[in-house]
């Protein structure tokens, strides 16, 4: 009854085209914006965003990223901690070797870097294919946390291990408080997260859904696959980049190669499938469950069991439930979040007559 | 150069390399079946072990402790196949990938809440001292312990190849990997074939988990070698039992003599991603693997 | 299919009533101004589970023992709230966010239980006034307290503890001088953690005229079939092992296949638990490590742990690992915190303690001779003399040899290369505080510097 496009007639080739062509999808994003914008720094409190919300936007950052690759262009990546690792360590020389840079400009050239070894690493792409090309991103991930912590120079010749990222300055404006640096997340994740529903909707995401789709095909009907599928490669590096920057620099506020370890490349890994495979609200959802959803577990166990001299058993019983909600989720809706969500919509579409 | 000293490497290397292949034996028995890469196949390797040696830390004698083991991973498979496959036949194998992986953390979970999550000492009675006669011969110091695991390794591999190679069963897996529904449709009992292959993986995680046990201690790091496991299957192709070994000892060789002799040039260290390289670079000729089924490609 | 998205719905409803309801109810009861909160980090699951039960374990039953021996401290309780990180970074910076305002004037000091936390914290911890206290382990170059006010890596840094593993060895050679033309193997976990000492190895072989090679072990160090080849052909005077975790282990079992002696493997204190010594069997006989506290159950403090904590069944750990190396740290790590607040309760007055309050107290903390035996703790503990100039504030190192069944205390208390070591710090802190644009704090070198 509400939600329904009935009577919205587009008569511009514009408004056939725009991101949001149904009103009500705008005004939903008009609201998620007022939230994220107004409502979150207002209400929450410095835990929750500290603990919360910045992680969660800079891994829904990276589970997009790996969404693009696998999700739109049906290639698998084992290696994206890897990437992340590549932005965390390249805006961190940028920044400190080139002190007068701007820490935006820093940060997407460290993206670019990303995306060239991204390329690099997507080569083999073309030979090998499905599981088998895990290998390649694999060898991406070993080889990045190789090459960082063989060489010194990457961390600023530093004797000590990690390395303190410099502090974030953006024209004169010291971005420390939480508040300032949630937006200053924020502020990335809205404007990528736009550039990329725009990408996947243009004609290079319709190549990269035929690639994924039957590449032997896609191929017959003049897509070229080696060039599609580095595209999809450097795309989804560079927003890897930025995210392991941003990761790097706001979150941890130290480079510290073993945070972007392989673990951390199979936990996007999760994210992007859990949320729902091409799509990029799906990275979202996906990243929500697995970074918050054992955070959750532990605080109500800390809540309600805490103190019962159970601790061991408690702390693994929340690994149980962890995997078992994973399985219990794929169970009810294979699809991922995110085709709960286009359900919902369809319901929505009928309700409240639903026959 | 020094011969012996190479030999020595590369003996050492095969050797390691055949442990490497028992984990992988049981990602390859999965996917023999199901088309889908068992990520919990680590887990299981842990909770096996741990099964194990706490029934042996119990004061059980060792053939007791060594069957109610393998009844557990039995139970477990046939309750795996019950409350989680079966409700996923023919959904995307990605899916399948993924339900695995919240297996993982279950098992993990499971595996520590039940028994605990501390070091256990595991002693089978192998020795692992150099072989004294070898080391006479050609000054090569040759484990025990090693060749008694690689020849369990080579009889597991030979017993299974012909499970899969001379029965129905073998047959019947093929279809399934091939297609979950076209191959229920045959007849082809789904439930009880892949319940069965659990058991066999479960087993196979059992024999892996107590060799890697003795050498480590049976802790949560046995669920890790899963991973050291992974080059392996790729290189060997996700389907072939014999693919398993023969990219175990090219792994295992290739990573030892590129540690010891490039090794120092570069800092160290190249073993960790040096089996991958290797892999990639094979499989630029073979995309489907040492001996993995043919990837026919139509539009 | 409508029961079940039901059920759903009803399952996030509750996680989000959790979570709301949780936050709400975590501080309760009694009075906070009779209580002194305490933040701990546990992990307790995964590979490193047996340290991260292990040393919040000892800690927390020290607390209990006060408790319940004394009332607490100067009759204010202790109180704690644990936090599982699983050893994850990411999930101790969440712990720390979690915990940081606790109690009635919020964390005292936070101990981070690993590096890699101890990192990303360090410039949280300076901002919200909460020392960040690394106690064997963590951030060397902190040692400098005029660069670093809020870290505190106390007792003995890995740079101290490597001077100290290298002045062993020179006593089982007969001398420093005999050191010329030794060889020594650095086999170190390829990791931050592990490449932190290579520096203060390449300095020391410079100044004495050894050699010393470092082999890095590739993570997971399952394997290490290859290193231990090249170390039998560099046939090594000793090997140092700085792994973690089942790394660790597989040395010993590497240096038995091929004979090379197992009492001249040197290991970092966190591969001298017994978890790291006993998966290795007979091989690990022999087995030396470098340590901080004194292990086993015959020191007094511990027998009163044992008496009065799990005498009432309010111990933390199974009572066989009361008195292993974990808990035995832990309960240093208690002895040395609850010190620094009962000397905070002398300037500020008796109360909870806020993270300001302590930073004062763990920077003026002495604990001598006379006090340790006081404790009961004779042996166990080394002295500290803290100062805004030292954060370090001992440098001691024992070391101890495992026999099969157990370890056994093989040397007194080691005195690390002092001079040495803190050159290497001042050169590393004075580079962080330029980076940083910090200004030193002005402080006198004290103590064991103060002649220098």
């Amino acid at each position: 009854m509400i939600y329904r496009e009935a009577g919205q007639i587009k008569t511009t080739y514009r408004a056939d085209m725009a991101i949001f062509p149904i009103t009500q999808d705008r005004i939903g994003f008009m609201i998620i914006m007022a939230v994220a914008i107004v409502a979150i720094p207002t209400l929450a409190s410095t835990y929750v965003l500290e603990a919360f919300m910045i992680p969660f936007l800079i891994w829904g950052l990276a589970a997009m990223s790996l969404n693009i690759m696998l999700g739109y262009a049906g290639q698998l990546s084992l290696g994206h901690g890897g990437f992340m690792a590549v932005g965390a360590y390249a805006a961190y020389n940028f920044a400190t070797r080139i002190p007068d840079l701007n820490l935006i400009v820093c940060f997407l050239l460290a993206g670019l870097v990303t995306a060239a070894v991204g390329v690099f690493f997507g080569l083999p792409s073309l030979r090998i294919k499905g599981f088998y090309l895990a290998v390649a991103t694999l060898a991406a991930q070993f080889i990045i946390e190789f090459v960082i912590s063989s060489f010194p120079w990457f961390a600023g010749d530093n004797m000590m291990g990690a390395v303190d990222t410099p502090a974030i300055v953006l024209f004169g404006w010291q971005v420390d408080e939480t508040v300032e640096r949630y937006y200053f997340v924020l502020g990335f994740v809205v404007v990528l997260t736009l550039l990329c529903k725009n990408m996947v909707r243009s004609s290079i995401g319709r190549s990269w859904m035929a690639i994924r789709d039957m590449d032997v095909a896609a191929e017959v009907i003049g897509i070229r696959p080696l060039q599609t599928k580095l595209i999809a490669f450097g795309v989804s590096s560079f927003l890897a980049g930025i995210a392991g920057a941003l990761y790097a620099f706001v979150y941890l506020k130290a480079c510290d190669i073993t945070s972007f370890d392989l673990f951390q490349s199979f936990n996007i890994l999760f994210m992007v499938i859990l949320g729902g495979l091409g799509s990029l609200m799906g990275s979202y959802l996906g990243a929500a469950f697995v970074m918050m959803l054992p955070i959750v577990l532990n605080l109500l166990t800390t809540t309600f069991l805490g103190g019962t001299g159970h601790s061991d058993f408690i702390a693994n019983a929340e690994h149980m439930v962890y995997g078992g909600l994973i399985m219990f989720f794929l169970i009810v809706e294979p699809y991922g979040l995110a085709r709960m969500w286009t359900t919902t919509k369809e319901k929505l579409r009928l309700w409240p007559f639903p026959h | 150069m020094d011969v012996v000293f190479f030999f020595e490497v590369l003996i050492s290397g095969m050797l390691s390399g055949v442990m490497y292949s028992l984990v992988a034996l049981g990602f390859v028995l999965i996917y023999k079946a199901s088309g889908v890469f068992n990520f919990a196949q680590g887990a299981m390797v842990l909770l096996a072990a741990l099964t194990f040696v706490r029934f042996l830390e119990m004061g059980l004698p060792i053939w007791l402790a060594l069957s109610l083991t393998l009844l557990v991973m039995v139970v477990l498979a046939v309750l795996i196949e019950k409350l989680v496959l079966s409700h996923l036949v023919n959904q995307p194998l990605i899916i399948l990938f993924m339900a695995t992986i919240g297996l993982n953390f279950f098992l993990e979970g499971l595996a520590q809440g039940v028994w605990d999550s501390q070091v256990h000492g595991l002693d089978l009675g192998i020795e692992d001292v150099p072989l004294a006669a070898v080391e006479e011969v050609t000054g090569m110091f040759i484990s025990v312990f090693d060749v008694v695991a690689a020849v369990i390794a080579g009889s597991l591999v030979l017993v299974l190849s012909i499970v899969f190679h001379k029965t129905k069963v073998g047959r019947a897996l093929r279809a399934v990997s091939d297609d979950h529904q076209a191959a229920m449709s045959v007849g082809i009992p789904l439930d009880r074939l892949w319940a069965i292959v659990w058991a066999i993986a479960g087993v196979v995680a059992l024999v892996a988990g107590a060799l890697w046990g003795q050498r480590l201690g049976v802790q949560f790091s046995l669920s890790i070698i899963a991973l050291k496991a992974l080059p392996v299957l790729i290189l060997g192709g996700f389907n072939s039992i014999l693919g398993a070994i023969v990219a175990g000892l090219l792994i295992g060789s290739g990573e030892k003599l590129a540690e010891v002799f490039l090794g120092p040039y570069v800092g160290g260290g190249i073993e960790a991603f040096f089996p991958y390289v290797l892999a990639m670079l094979i499989l630029f000729i073979r995309p489907e693997g040492l001996f993995g089924d043919k990837i026919i490609e139509r539009v | 299919m409508s029961a079940r998205k039901l059920g759903l719905a009803l399952l996030a409803a509750g996680i989000m009533a959790g979570t709301l309801s949780g936050t709400a109810l975590a501080a309760d009861k009694s009075d906070p101004n009779k209580e002194q909160f305490v933040p701990v980090l546990v992990y307790r699951t995964g590979p490193f589970a047996a340290g991260g039960t292990g040393m919040p374990g000892g800690l927390l039953d020290y607390f209990a023992l006060l408790n319940q021996r004394d009332g607490g401290i100067n009759g204010i309780k202790l109180v704690w709230e644990e936090c599982d990180t699983g050893y994850k970074t990411d999930r101790g910076v969440e712990c720390y966010e979690r915990l940081k305002a606790k109690g009635a004037k919020g964390a005292p000091f936070f101990l981070p239980m690993s590096t890699g936390v101890a990192y990303a914290v360090m410039e949280r911890a300076h901002k919200d006034k909460i020392p960040n206290v690394q106690i064997g382990y963590g951030r060397t170059d902190s040692s400098d307290g005029r660069v670093f006010k809020y870290s505190f890596p106390m007792l003995t840094n890995y740079w101290s503890q490597s001077s100290a593993k290298l002045t062993y060895i020179a006593g089982r050679m007969g001398g420093h001088d005999k050191l010329k033309g030794a060889k020594i193997v650095n086999l170190h976990l390829k990791h931050p953690y592990g490449e932190e000492t290579r520096p203060v190895w390449d300095k020391m072989a410079a100044k004495y005229g050894f050699q010393v090679t470092h082999i890095p072990v590739p993570w997971p160090g399952i394997d290490q079939k290859s290193l231990w080849l090249q170390i039998r052909k560099i046939k090594p005077d000793f090997v140092i092992n700085r792994n973690w975790g089942v790394s660790c282990t597989v040395p010993l079992r590497e240096a038995a296949r091929i004979g090379f002696p197992r009492d001249r493997i040197i290991g970092v204190w966190w591969c001298g638990a017994e978890e790291d010594a006993i998966p290795a069997g007979k091989a690990a006989v022999g087995y030396i490590t470098a340590e901080f506290v004194k292990i086993g159950q015959d020191v007094p403090v511990i027998q009163e742990i044992f008496e009065h904590v799990y005498g009432n069944m309010k111990g933390n750990l199974s009572a066989a690992r009361v008195g292993s190396v974990f808990h035995n740290r832990g309960v240093v790590w208690g002895i040395v915190m609850t010190e620094a607040i009962r000397l905070a309760h002398t300037k500020f007055g008796v109360g909870p303690m806020s993270g300001e309050q302590m930073q004062w107290a763990l920077e003026n903390l002495k604990i001598d001779a006379a006090r340790i035996d006081e404790l009961g703790a004779t042996g166990l503990v080394p002295e500290v003399s803290m100062s805004c100039f030292d954060h370090e504030g001992g440098g001691r190192v024992r070391f101890k040899q495992w026999d099969g069944k157990k370890w056994n205390m093989i040397t007194d208390w080691v005195n690390s290369d002092e001079s040495l070591v803190r050159e290497m710090i001042e050169a590393s802190a004075a580079k962080y505080a330029k980076e940083k644009g910090i200004a030193p704090r002005d402080c006198p070198p004290t103590g064991r510097f103060a002649k220098n």
